[in-house]
């Protein structure tokens, strides 16, 4: 079974090999002229003004936390999933609660507008 | 040698391959060096393919906009891609000088390599597949939010305005509609028992597709991993006319090119997962006495879905993100949560009868049928809301103003 992981492995090597001997091709056929107006921050032509690493809109921050919820749901809900066919009409039930626990951190998300974009 | 059929042309090859290399090495050195080739094999298809995308949706794209497309390199073009990558090769690739260099230098090969391993449990026939992982699906979600990452990464560590607003729209728009998709992938999971990729293509095999079985998952399955993908109408990463090209705009030469691979490899990706997850992967007619056409079919199948990704590409206009976050918040998360327990409910207590498929389909299409009425009745609701809002708040406010 460990040995499935083998090919996964060597795959990863290729993977990250490919984009590597393209970048490397890459920097050896082209021309490399750097100046300080070119490696600038490109802003459309305006001078970019203060720090970019800024706080931004909270709400980006607030989907991740919802998603975040769901994330761990969806990781259990695999191991269910996969062995669906032998569970009983029980488990499904427990399953179906399961997931109703989770939908009503949605629908408190919902009633607290943390899904409305302002 | 004699064993050579070209009604299982991979299957021959396979062997014959076997044979010279156990004529000369120990078993176990057999084994890896075939690893090794798999590995190989399983990089190379993709970019391979790749090849052929480029300029079949560029000319696709041509006649949906009422040009020619690609049409100058070779007959009707077809060597366009040729020069685009001798461009591309040649071109500076420019490090600007405030980024955060190990980030942006990590981020174009993640982008690439993080598709490139969902190949290894892509089934093209029931014996061509990298890895047969009993995790498939779980492994094919978890590699693919390599790709989420690296997008991030890029947007974040380019020290650039717009392209941080990119990394921004990452987290809202490809985190949240992996909710969705995985979601909806539950359920083919749930319908063959399995996690394995050919063991899903195998039970659709023995009865029906799952596009008759599950067509809404199929639905929210494919809408989720076309947002995954980021392109029009879920362009918002990379909105040329708002944020100029997003994540990828302080990348030059191949790094940039890097990306345009990671995006274009992971949308026909998304396309054969969909073929193989709902429309059967390899299976077809007479795929057991002619095993050739198993890797034919894959690929038609793969072609046809991805055929429709382009149409969709080509005729939405790009939508707003809150548009964007309703439509996944609001509409496809409660929708795929509702299809779950419908399924998991209805799969149980029908079991394996006869009624089974027709029993399937007609809770999909009622479940079908409410969603649009549910959603028909919301609006409604909301827009006779605003119309007497409209009316209790006459002129005055204007005047006042």
């Amino acid at each position: 079974m460990l040995s499935d992981y083998e090919l996964i492995g060597i795959l990863a090597i290729f993977a990250l090999a490919l984009p590597i001997l393209a970048i490397v091709g890459g920097s050896i056929l082209g021309p490399r002229k750097p100046n300080r107006i070119k490696t600038d921050v490109y802003e459309c032509g305006m001078e970019s003004y203060g720090p970019t690493w800024v706080q931004f809109k909270v709400q980006y921050y607030i989907f991740a936390l919802v998603f975040l919820v769901f994330d761990i749901e969806m990781v259990l809900l695999f191991p269910f999933a996969a062995a669906f066919k032998i569970l009983p009409l029980y488990a499904v039930i427990e399953a179906a609660i399961f997931i109703l626990i989770l939908a009503a951190a949605l629908v408190y998300a919902w009633k607290k507008q943390a899904l409305e974009w302002f | 040698m004699d064993s050579f059929h070209i009604a299982d042309l991979f299957g021959s090859i396979a062997q014959i391959w076997n044979e010279w290399l156990g004529g000369f090495l120990a078993t176990e050195w057999v084994n890896i060096v075939n690893k090794a080739v798999g590995a190989l094999l399983v990089t190379a298809v993709p970019v391979v393919i790749v090849v052929f995308t480029i300029l079949g949706e560029r000319k696709i794209i041509g006649r949906f906009q009422d040009r020619l497309g690609p049409n100058r390199v070779g007959p009707f073009g077809i060597f366009q891609t040729i020069p685009d990558v001798v461009k591309l090769l040649t071109k500076e690739i420019i490090t600007p000088a405030h980024v955060d260099k190990l980030l942006y230098n990590i981020a174009p090969l993640l982008s690439v390599s993080s598709v490139i391993l969902i190949w290894a449990v892509m089934p093209f026939a029931k014996n061509i597949i990298g890895v047969d992982l009993d995790v498939g699906a779980l492994y094919f979600v978890a590699v693919s939010s390599f790709g989420t990452l690296a997008i991030l990464l890029a947007g974040w560590s380019s020290n650039n305005k717009y392209a941080l607003v990119a990394a921004f729209r990452v987290v809202a728009q490809l985190v949240s509609y992996e909710v969705p998709m995985v979601l909806a992938l539950l359920v083919p999971v749930m319908l063959a028992g399995t996690l394995k990729m050919n063991g899903i293509v195998e039970a659709q095999a023995g009865e029906v597709w799952y596009v008759v079985l599950a067509p809404v998952s199929m639905l929210i399955f494919f809408i989720s991993s076309t947002a995954e993908v980021g392109r029009s109408p879920f362009d918002l990463l990379e909105a040329d006319s708002e944020i100029v090209a997003g994540y990828n705009i302080e990348y030059s030469g191949m790094k940039f090119a890097m990306f345009f691979l990671g995006e274009w490899i992971h949308a026909f990706t998304i396309c054969g997962l969909t073929a193989t997850l709902f429309l059967g992967g390899w299976h077809g007619p007479f795929v057991d006495q002619v095993p050739l056409l198993g890797p034919i079919y894959f690929l038609i199948k793969m072609f046809v879905v991805y055929f429709i990704h382009i149409w969709i590409r080509t005729t939405m206009p790009r939508i707003r993100i809150d548009h964007l976050l309703d439509l996944n918040w609001k509409f496809l998360v409660p929708l795929s949560l509702v299809n779950l327990i419908v399924m998991m409910f209805v799969i149980k207590l029908v079991g394996d009868s006869v009624a089974k498929t027709s029993v399937l389909l007609i809770s999909n299409v009622l479940m079908f049928v409410g969603t649009f009425m549910i959603l028909g009745e919301v609006g409604r609701q909301a827009r006779q809301r605003e119309e007497s809002m409209r009316q209790a708040e006459p002129v005055t406010a204007g005047v006042q103003g």
